[in-house]
């Protein structure tokens, strides 16, 4: 199987500050990839290394065998900030309608992409609405469905379900298992682990290391425990 | 393709917000409506004290528009009480001329017309006694005939290179601020519109597709410009139809000086938006980048600048567009000659818009 993700030997700093320290990883294709790691450990840092808005000190990274930055590669890559980066005085529709001209799709495939995308994150009956009037869940929900319009083969969402309610977010998770059957490849970074447990494997980020990585079996077996929340206080945490 | 769905969009965002709009196109018929009706309004006649002055110049004086009262004393009171602007005292051969000096240019041009009427009245008093010792002359030497010519005060016919005998400062003024309003309204929506998506993230999120680093700035230059096209048109049409402005030259070189302009001022106000964090820091920018500008722009003369301050005018847009303006507005000039003027503005925006391209690195590499 190829790998659709390889990092190779990232480092990042801001500053003096060492965010990323020798980051090694690969996500295999077809794999829904979690990030988890306290809050500051880095992970957004490396999500933009990922996509290209960032550049690393040190190492490089791949996505579908092309070094990143590439601008055809972009094409291929849906990315979901962290911060919503919407135009509020913009409606839905707007937003999503400019998003996708950006990735030129045409006008009738645009229109099913729009329809597909407002649909899977529950917003088709707001689409009309302006922005700055969307709640904080909306907003969210509409920052996925950018993400989601040029249909890309590769999606990097970092914390794409906070805010959300937890009967959306189980829809937003049964899409994205049935995107990774249609073979795309998933990278999120959560603070959610019933959401990391659905993951077909994890990578634990702590002050810009990679401390562990596996399933979420596998990690519970390492440290013998039974939910990965315990993991995640026993790796993750500051140690004693 | 791509860029023309970012001008779609900047269409969008522009036509809905309303404050902007009017800023854009309505602010600037304000201001030159106010500076118009400022400084075309009629001068009022200097009120002059005359202590023991000739009949003669006294006529001469109310001739040349000057209210004259006849008055006793020169004191300040008396200067304060009766709202004069000066007193002219005669005392033998001594003449004295006390201004109030509260508005020195109005004082300058009192005391020049003073001085013209009494050097007139000199002129005429010698005259007349030239002639009389003439005739007096003439009549001792009977036989012989001298055809005297008389003797007159002689009279300047004023013609105008520029503008007529009813030109005022606005004239002149008037195409510099027309420019300028077009310079300062562009870069201030245009900088501000783009400081907005660095700081609400969409600008990183823009760069997040495939689009060209290029095509961004291309794209804020193509939608704020017809923006800045609207807002030329409505702005010389209104100063030329309403405001009657002088406009010698061409319409369309007006336009197309002004929308050289627009895109300097587009290029300038999204490239400074880089080295701001907020919207006020933008503002911060006016003191610096923009009123300067205006200074230069020919309001007040270049020949009389120092030499330091002449290089100084030399790196300012407004200079070039203010003195094309100037002469096609005022001086009826053709496109050749503004061809300099535009060139430096578009040599300008060049050097501008290549600094965004490549200040937009900094949110991506390629
Ligand atoms: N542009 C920047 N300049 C300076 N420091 C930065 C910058 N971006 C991130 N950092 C620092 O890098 C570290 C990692 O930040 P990052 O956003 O990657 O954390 P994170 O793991 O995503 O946290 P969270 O879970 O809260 O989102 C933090 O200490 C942060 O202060
Ligand atoms: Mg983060």
């Amino acid at each position: 199987m190829l790998s659709t993700i390889v990092i190779n030997e990232v480092s990042k700093s801001f500053g003096k500050k060492l965010v990323l320290n020798q980051i090694n990883l690969t996500v295999e294709s077809g794999q829904i990839y979690g990030l988890i790691g306290p809050s500051g450990s880095g992970k957004t840092t490396l999500v933009k290394i990922i996509v290209g808005m960032d550049s690393p000190n040190q190492g490089n990274v791949q996505v579908l065998n092309t070094v990143v930055p590439n601008l055809k590669l972009l094409q291929k890559i849906g990315y979901m900030a962290q911060a919503d980066a919407l135009y509020s005085d913009l409606t839905g529709e707007e937003n999503l309608s400019f998003f996708a001209s950006l990735f030129k799709l045409k006008k009738d495939v645009q229109k099913e992409r729009i329809a597909y995308a407002a649909d899977l994150v529950n917003l088709t009956a707001d689409l009309k609405k302006k922005v700055q009037n969307y709640s904080g869940g909306m907003k969210r929900r509409l920052s996925l469905a950018v993400a989601l319009i040029q249909d890309p083969d590769v999606l990097i969402l970092d914390e794409p379900t906070v805010g959300i309610d937890p009967e959306l977010r189980q829809s937003i998770w049964a899409e994205l298992f049935r995107l990774k059957k249609t073979g795309k490849t998933i990278l999120v970074t959560t603070h959610v682990m019933d959401e990391a447990e659905k993951c077909d494997r994890l990578s634990m980020v702590r002050d810009g290391e990679i401390i562990t990585s596996g399933s979420p079996a596998e990690l519970k077996n390492q440290y013998g425990i039974t939910s990965l929340e315990e993991v995640f206080l026993k790796a993750g945490g500051k140690q004693q | 393709m791509r860029i023309l769905a970012l001008v779609k969009r900047i269409f969008h965002q522009m036509l809905r917000d309303k404050r902007a709009l009017a800023l854009m196109m309505v602010a600037p018929l304000l201001v030159l409506t106010l500076l118009n009706y400022l400084l075309s309004g009629n001068t009022v006649d200097p009120r002059l004290g005359v202590i023991k002055a000739d009949d003669n110049l006294v006529e001469r004086l109310k001739d040349n528009d000057i209210t004259v009262l006849q008055v006793e004393e020169n004191t300040k009171d008396l200067l304060l009480d009766k709202d004069l602007d000066g007193v002219l005292q005669f005392d033998g051969e001594n003449i004295s001329l006390t201004l109030t000096n509260d508005q020195p240019n109005a004082a300058k041009a009192l005391q020049v017309k003073v001085q013209q009427a009494i050097a007139a009245e000199k002129a005429k008093e010698q005259a007349a006694t030239l002639s009389a010792f003439m005739e007096s002359i003439q009549s001792k030497l009977p036989g012989i005939p001298v055809k005297m010519e008389q003797v007159k005060a002689p009279e300047i016919n004023t013609s105008y290179l520029y503008g007529n005998k009813d030109t005022i400062f606005f004239d002149q003024l008037s195409p510099i601020l027309v420019g300028f309003f077009v310079f300062f309204f562009v870069f201030l929506i245009s900088g501000i519109a783009l400081l907005r998506e660095r700081t609400t993230g969409t600008l990183e999120r823009l760069l997040a597709t495939p689009i060209l680093r290029r095509d961004i700035v291309f794209g804020y230059l193509m939608g704020y410009g017809l923006f800045a096209v609207v807002q030329t048109i409505i702005v010389v049409t209104y100063a030329v139809k309403v405001l009657d402005i002088t406009l010698v030259g061409s319409f369309w070189n007006v336009v197309i000086i002004n929308l050289t302009l627009a895109l300097v001022a587009l290029s300038l106000g999204i490239l400074l938006s880089a080295f701001a964090n907020s919207e006020f820091q933008m503002m911060q920018f006016i003191p610096i980048a923009i009123i300067p500008q205006v200074f230069f722009a020919g309001i007040f003369p270049f020949e009389s600048m120092a030499g330091w301050m002449q290089i100084l005018a030399k790196c300012m847009p407004m200079y070039y567009g203010g003195n094309a303006l100037v002469e096609v507005m005022y001086k009826g000039s053709g496109l050749s000659e503004i061809t300099n003027d535009l060139l430096v503005l578009l040599g300008f925006a060049l050097v501008f818009i290549v600094l965004n391209v490549v200040a937009l690195k900094k949110y991506r590499k390629i």
